[in-house]
């Protein structure tokens, strides 16, 4: 229990964030590329095609994983801020904050291959179906904490402040989810069909599968990548951080270096 | 006027004295009133006055337009006790700071989020909302505009030490407004098909009583934020 | 009234950057102190973080020998804090003002709010809305509250702002009728104050040397 305790502290240091993160980004870069490749050339290349919908249908390989992991970005983004706020650590909110523009650039990029996808399926770009709406707004929450964080004049301030956003937009999440389910509900004839609801054949499913653990490889070597250099901006005064700059391997070296 | 009132004490002595400054500034709480009657004037201008269209879009109108009310002067809720110090005392009060918050909320609602909804018949009357929307409009706009008014007073207190902070109150808050919004006119469009609106009733009641848990102690917190830095 | 304060080893950082640290000193009853130090020194977020507004970053606050972060609701029993603005509605009345004022810390007083206000100077003005009056006056309807306060330990930013000459001298002899019962008083002042007894703490002592600054983190 008590090195659990240590454990969890030391955790939130960011040096040995610093030190640490560069052992698993040797392995974690290689498997997400290697996962990517795989699902995007099995998905878009090898699988087979959609009876209905044809070619087209292959976006679902770069749509439907960037969806799911936007959707678990803000929860970790959120997660992050409240362990921050309670246990008042640094390295959290550091990490909050790099989450919160890869949430985005996911939001934004389902909703784009969404509407790509919709144009030839639906024969519009922009249907208010209730994942799209969702999608919306979750890109919404996301832009807000961003503005939120940029916009303070105080770091440590902004940092709590947008954790207290995310929290409540966490509570908010579901609530908007099955409200804009509901509304669909209401307004759309149940006319169009999903293949995510329809069954999908293995074939398909396999390298989807892939592709979404491929996605939450991405989303954690961005927030490692992202969150690292959150860490030099921050701790750029201090003496850690200025012996890295001057060792000559700059970044993965120079921290090993000092281990 | 000398002698302390031993029944004003406490947090609500807050909700009097807030009671006395809306009061005494009252040209404050016409203006989203006033919001309300202009916006709602400007829509058959804009789409046209025939009664089945009209009819047809009061109930989303009637309340986009009582959310855009309730945020309008939102973000001056905490500025000036802000500004004068005066959160600084509430947070340093023997008082628990969330009761504070609750009345300060309640004062706001008071003189904003019911009069716009004692209003909205009214302005529904202009949209030619059919007959069976008026109590749908009026019971759901009660509970809805004080969700509202409970999570924007969350965008107030985390914007409070902003320069700009209205229009990034706005923006922050409005997603969250997005669950009320769908509810709220839905009821109210269902009451008007004839259908009933108990459940959407039922459902902003229970969300009443989430943000009732909720808000209050996540505005203290937002107001310890930004008052320390 | 038997009172003890004490910063026992505290640090204060803003975004990373420490505005002084291993601050010690210990207070003990009829204790007057003044914080001084040059502009940005951390004096006023010193008294914040002496009234628990915000955290320190190392160390404890002690009053009466606990951590005020452990029961913080009995330690604002104690507190008077008044900062350096004035929470003074422009649009009450000056009693309205001292009530609303005086009802964040309901406890008994055995002053009435006109005694307090005859201290003040204020009493002709009783019924006036604040925005009719000076600065000074506005600043002296937040300082009658020490009048009718029970706390034991007062917490003054800059407390004499825009009072005239025989303001601050009613205000000087009341913070040594304070200390004289047991109280303690913790303020800042740009102008030369003359109290008896008067402590100083300087905060330009506690400055961070180059080094620390460079090693921290």
């Amino acid at each position: 229990m008590l090195l659990a305790w240590q454990w969890f502290h030391r955790l939130g240091s960011p040096r040995w964030f610093y030190d640490k993160s560069s052992r698993w980004l040797i392995w974690l870069m290689p498997l997400t590329l290697a996962l990517l490749a795989t699902g995007l050339v099995w998905g878009l290349a090898f699988a087979p095609i959609d009876a209905k919908q044809g070619d087209s249908y292959r976006i679902i390989f770069i749509h439907m994983p960037a969806a799911v992991v936007a959707l678990a970005g803000y929860y970790v983004m959120a997660v992050a801020g409240a362990v921050g706020l309670i246990w008042r650590m640094k390295l959290p909110f550091m990490v909050m904050k790099s989450a919160a523009p890869i949430g985005a650039v996911l939001t934004a990029l389902t909703l784009i291959t969404g509407s790509l996808w919709g144009h030839p399926t639906w024969g519009t770009f922009w249907e208010w179906d209730a994942r799209n709406i969702f999608m919306l707004i979750l890109l919404f929450l996301y832009l807000g904490i961003i503005l939120l964080g940029s916009i303070y004049p105080s770091r440590d301030a902004g940092d709590k402040a947008c954790a207290l956003l995310a929290l409540v937009g966490t509570v908010n999440v579901p609530i908007i989810y099955k409200s804009v389910d509901w509304w669909y509900s209401l307004h759309q004839p149940a006319s169009i069909k999903f293949t995510g609801e329809s069954s999908i054949h293995a074939s398909m499913l396999y390298p989807l599968l892939i592709c979404v653990v491929a996605y939450y490889c991405v989303f954690s070597l961005a927030l490692i990548l992202y969150t690292r250099h959150e860490i030099l901006v921050r701790e750029a005064r201090t003496q850690w951080v200025k012996d890295l700059s001057q060792l000559p391997g700059k970044n993965q070296g120079g921290a090993h270096a000092k281990l | 006027m000398a002698e302390l009132n031993e029944a004003n004490t406490g947090a609500g002595a807050i909700l009097s004295r807030d009671m006395r400054l809306i009061w005494r500034h009252r040209s404050d709480i016409v203006n989203p009133v006033i919001f309300y009657l202009i916006g709602i004037t400007m829509l058959p201008l804009a789409i046209g006055t025939s009664k089945q269209l009209l009819g047809t879009v009061a109930p989303g109108m009637l309340w986009i337009m009582a959310m855009l009310a309730t945020l309008l002067s939102l973000d001056a809720l905490f500025r000036t006790d802000f500004e004068d110090g005066s959160l600084a005392q509430f947070q340093l009060s023997s008082q628990p700071l969330y009761l504070i918050v609750l009345y300060k909320v309640l004062a706001y609602w008071l003189s904003t989020g019911l009069p716009l909804t004692l209003m909205a018949p009214m302005l529904g009357l202009m949209l030619s909302l059919p007959a069976d929307g008026y109590w749908a409009l009026l019971l759901t706009l009660l509970p809805g505009t004080a969700i509202l008014t409970l999570v924007g007073a969350l965008g107030a207190a985390l914007t409070v030490c902003l320069r700009s902070g209205g229009l990034v109150m706005t923006l922050i808050i409005m997603p969250l407004y997005l669950p009320v919004l769908i509810i709220g006119s839905s009821a109210v469009s269902s009451a008007v098909a004839g259908f009933g609106f108990d459940r959407e009733l039922a459902l902003l009641i229970a969300g009443l009583a989430i943000a009732l848990i909720v808000m209050p102690p996540a505005i203290a917190g937002a107001l310890k934020i930004s008052t320390n830095q | 009234m038997l009172a003890s304060l004490s910063f026992n080893n505290i640090s204060c950082e803003r975004d990373e950057r420490i505005l002084f640290n291993n601050l010690s000193y210990e207070c003990k009853s009829g204790t007057l102190l003044q914080v001084v130090g040059f502009n940005g020194a951390g004096k006023t977020t010193l008294l914040h973080t002496l009234c628990g507004l915000r955290q320190p970053a190392t160390g404890q606050i002690l009053w009466q020998a606990q951590d005020i972060s452990l029961n913080p609701q009995l330690f604002k029993q104690s507190l008077f804090f008044l900062g350096h603005q004035t929470p003074v509605k422009g649009h009450l009345t000056v009693t309205e003002n001292i009530q609303w004022l005086r009802s964040l810390h309901p406890a008994p007083s055995y002053t009435s709010i006109q005694q307090a206000l005859i201290e003040v100077d204020l009493l002709a003005y009783a019924d006036t809305h604040c925005h009719q009056l000076s600065a000074g006056q506005r600043r002296r309807v937040a300082l009658s509250q020490l009048y009718l306060t029970q706390a034991s330990l007062w917490v003054l930013d800059e407390p004499f702002t825009s009072i005239d000459k025989a303001g601050v001298a009613k205000l000087a002899q009341r913070l040594q009728q304070h200390t004289e019962r047991g109280g303690i008083v913790v303020l800042t002042s740009h102008q030369p104050v003359e109290l008896e007894h008067l402590q100083s703490l300087d905060l330009s002592r506690y400055q961070p040397s180059l080094e620390e600054h460079i090693a921290h983190g």
